[in-house]
C-alpha cells in the first residue's frame, strides 16, 4: 500500500510538466452546458423509458407493463405511421443521395452559372419548413393549386396530392425532398472538390470517359459524404413532424400520421403515457437505424 | 474545347429553365399574392398583380389580433439572440475542452453529444420536468429548451475546430500565467472566431424557423414565436390568402438576409461532415 503510494507521487512528480497544461482545460467547463442538457434533455429522455409503460396524468402514473405498446402496434391508425416513419425516411434519404449527387456532378462540372445555380438549389433549405409546407399545401389544391392548373395546360388531370390517402405521404415526402435536396447536393459537392484531381488525369490518360470517370473515382471516393447525407435525412426523416403537420396533420383520416405526429395528437389527447410509449418506439426506431452507420463512419475515418 | 463550351452554355441553359421552374416558381408565387388584393389572389393564379398593394398588405398582416405579429418578431427575436449567444459560449467551453482535456469520461461525453444529436426529444416527459422547475408555457423556458436541443451541434463543430489551433498557444499563455478562464475567454476564443460566426449563423437561422419546440414547450399567446403565429394564421385567414403569403413573404426575410450575407459560413458549416465524417 504505502509503495504503491509512493510509487503514485513519484510518478506524478514526474508528470508535473503535463499537468501543468492539464489544470488549464477545468472540468467545470463541461458543467453548465452539462446542467441544462441534463436536465431538459437527458433525464425526460431517461424517464420516458418508465412513463412509456405507464397510465399517466402528469400527476400518477399507474404502471401497465406493455399495454401502450400493445395498443400502438394493433390499432390501425397507431401503427400506419410506424409503417409511414419508415417509408417517408426511407424514400426521403434514398432520394436525397440520388439527387443530391446528380446535383453535385452537374454542379462541379464546367456548367454555365454555377454559383447561381447552387445558390437556388440551396435556397429553400433555409427557408421555414412552416412556410413551405403552407406554400405547397396551397400549391398542391387539386382545384385551383398552381401544380393541377399547369398538369391541365398540358392536358393531365393532377390528383389530389394531399387529399388522397393513398397519395398524401409521398407528396409530403416530395416536398420535403424539394426543401432538402441543397444541402445534400452542397455537402456531395464539397466531397467531389476534395477529391485531387490527380486521379482524374490519370484516368484521363487511361484513357477514361466521363462515366468510368463517375463509377470509379466519383462515387467511391464522395463515400464519407454519402454517409453523412444518409444520416441527416434518416435523422430528419425519421422525426419529421413540422411538414406533415402543416401540411395534412396526419391527414387525410390518420393516412399520413408518422411516429412524431402519433406523439403530439396523443399528447393533445390526454394520453400522455401511449404518447411517451411513441417516443420510446421513435427513440429505438431511430437509434437501431442510425447509430450502425454513424459508427461504420467512424471506425473508417480513424483507419484513414 | 470548343464542342465543349457550347455543351456547358446549353446544359446550363436547360438547368436554368429547370430550377426555374422546380425551385424559383414557389418563391415568386408567394411574392405575386403578396402583392394583390383579396379577391385577385384568391385566384391563386401565377399572373403579375393588376393592383400593387404589398405595403398595405404588410400593414395589413402586422395589425391582425392585436399585432400578434409584430408580437412573435419581438419574441422570436429574443428567443433567437438569447438562446443562440448561451449556447454558442457553452458548446466552445465544452467543445474545447473535450478536445484539450484527455481523461477517461471523453468516451462517455462523446457519446452524450451524438446523443443529443440523433435522439428526438421526448414530448410529455419534457414537459413534466419543466412543470416541475416552473418554467413550461414561458419565454425563459423555451430559451433553455433551445440552448438544451442545439448544443450537441454546436460542441461538434467546436471540438473539430479546436483541433487546429495549435496547443503551443496554449502552453505559451500558460507560461504567461494565464489561469483556465483567461486562457478560454481571451486566448482560445478570438482564435475560434470563423467557427463561431459559422455556428452562430446556422443556429440563428435553425432556432429562428423552429416550430416543434414552440408548439410543445410554449403555448399560450403572449409566447407566440413566428412560426407559430404563421400555422395559427393559416387556418384563421384561409380565404385571404394575399395576408397569408405576405405573413410566409416577412418570415422568410430574416434568413434571407443571413444567406445574403453569411453564404460562406452557412455552407461550410452544414457541410463540414462531407469530407472527413
Amino acid at each position: 500500500m504505502t509503495t504503491i503510494e509512493k510509487s503514485r507521487k513519484k510518478e506524478s512528480a514526474l508528470r508535473r510538466p503535463r499537468d501543468l497544461t492539464r489544470g488549464a482545460y477545468p472540468g467545470w467547463f463541461y458543467l453548465p452546458a452539462g446542467v441544462i442538457y441534463g436536465v431538459l434533455f437527458l433525464l425526460p429522455t431517461v424517464v420516458s423509458f418508465y412513463f412509456g409503460f405507464t397510465r399517466w396524468n402528469l400527476s400518477s402514473a399507474e404502471f401497465i407493463g406493455f399495454d401502450n405498446f400493445v395498443t400502438f402496434f394493433t390499432q390501425e391508425r397507431l401503427n400506419r405511421g410506424f409503417i409511414n416513419t419508415l417509408i417517408f425516411g426511407a424514400l426521403t434519404s434514398v432520394a436525397k443521395v440520388a439527387l443530391g449527387l446528380l446535383l453535385a456532378v452537374v454542379l462541379t462540372s464546367g456548367i454555365f452559372a454555377r454559383g447561381y445555380l447552387r445558390a437556388v438549389i440551396f435556397f429553400p433549405v433555409l427557408v421555414s419548413t412552416i412556410g413551405v409546407g403552407v406554400t405547397f399545401k396551397i400549391l398542391l389544391d387539386p382545384f385551383d393549386g398552381l401544380v393541377n392548373q399547369g398538369l391541365a395546360l398540358i392536358g393531365i388531370t393532377g390528383p389530389g396530392w394531399l387529399t388522397d390517402p393513398n397519395l398524401a405521404i409521398y407528396s409530403i415526402a416530395f416536398v420535403d425532398i424539394w426543401k432538402g435536396v441543397g444541402l445534400a447536393a452542397l455537402i456531395y459537392i464539397a466531397g467531389i472538390v476534395a477529391i485531387p484531381s490527380d486521379y482524374f488525369e490519370a484516368a484521363r490518360v487511361d484513357g477514361s470517359n466521363a462515366w468510368t470517370n463517375f463509377w470509379n473515382i466519383t462515387l467511391p471516393l464522395v463515400r464519407p459524404a454519402t454517409i453523412t447525407v444518409v444520416i441527416l435525412s434518416l435523422i430528419g426523416g425519421l422525426r419529421s413532424f413540422d411538414l406533415i403537420w402543416t401540411m395534412t396533420s396526419g391527414g387525410p383520416g390518420f393516412a399520413s400520421d408518422t411516429i412524431a405526429s402519433v406523439i403530439y395528437k396523443q399528447y393533445a389527447a390526454g394520453y400522455y403515457g401511449l404518447s411517451t410509449a411513441g417516443n420510446v418506439i421513435l427513440f429505438v426506431l431511430v437509434t437501431v437505424l442510425v447509430l450502425p452507420i454513424y459508427l461504420f463512419l467512424n471506425r473508417k475515418s480513424k483507419e484513414l | 474545347m470548343r464542342v465543349e463550351r457550347i455543351r456547358n452554355l446549353v446544359g446550363g441553359i436547360i438547368a436554368i429553365v429547370v430550377t426555374g421552374i422546380v425551385f424559383l416558381v414557389p418563391f415568386i408565387f408567394i411574392l405575386l399574392t403578396a402583392m394583390k388584393p383579396r379577391e385577385e389572389a384568391n385566384l391563386l393564379e401565377f399572373a403579375l398583380p393588376q393592383t400593387f398593394v404589398l405595403f398595405e398588405n404588410i400593414a395589413e398582416v402586422l395589425q391582425v389580433r392585436d399585432y400578434t405579429v409584430v408580437r412573435a418578431f419581438i419574441n422570436s427575436s429574443i428567443l433567437t439572440v438569447l438562446s443562440v449567444s448561451v449556447m454558442v459560449v457553452l458548446a466552445a467551453m465544452v467543445g474545447w475542452t473535450l478536445q484539450r482535456r484527455k481523461s477517461r469520461w471523453n468516451g462517455l461525453i462523446n457519446m452524450l453529444v451524438l446523443a443529443g444529436l440523433i435522439i428526438p426529444p421526448a414530448v410529455v416527459p419534457t414537459i413534466y420536468v419543466m412543470k416541475g422547475l416552473g418554467i413550461f408555457a414561458t419565454l425563459p423556458g423555451l430559451i433553455l429548451i433551445e440552448i438544451a436541443f442545439g448544443l450537441s451541434f454546436c460542441v461538434l463543430l467546436f471540438r473539430a475546430f479546436a483541433a487546429t489551433v495549435p496547443k503551443e498557444i496554449d502552453e505559451a499563455a500558460i507560461l504567461d500565467g494565464a489561469g483556465p478562464i483567461r486562457l478560454f475567454f481571451q486566448v482560445a476564443f478570438p482564435l475560434l472566431r470563423s467557427v463561431i460566426i459559422t455556428v452562430i449563423v446556422v443556429q440563428s437561422v435553425a432556432v429562428f424557423n423552429d416550430f416543434a419546440a414552440p408548439l410543445y414547450f410554449a403555448p399560450g399567446g403572449d409566447n407566440v414565436t413566428v412560426q407559430l403565429s404563421l400555422y395559427n394564421f393559416q387556418s384563421q385567414y384561409f380565404t385571404s390568402y394575399n395576408l397569408l403569403f405576405t405573413d410566409i413573404l416577412l418570415i422568410t426575410i430574416p434568413p434571407l438576409i443571413m444567406y445574403i450575407f453569411f453564404n460562406k459560413q452557412i455552407v461550410s458549416g452544414l457541410t463540414s461532415g462531407a469530407v472527413k465524417g
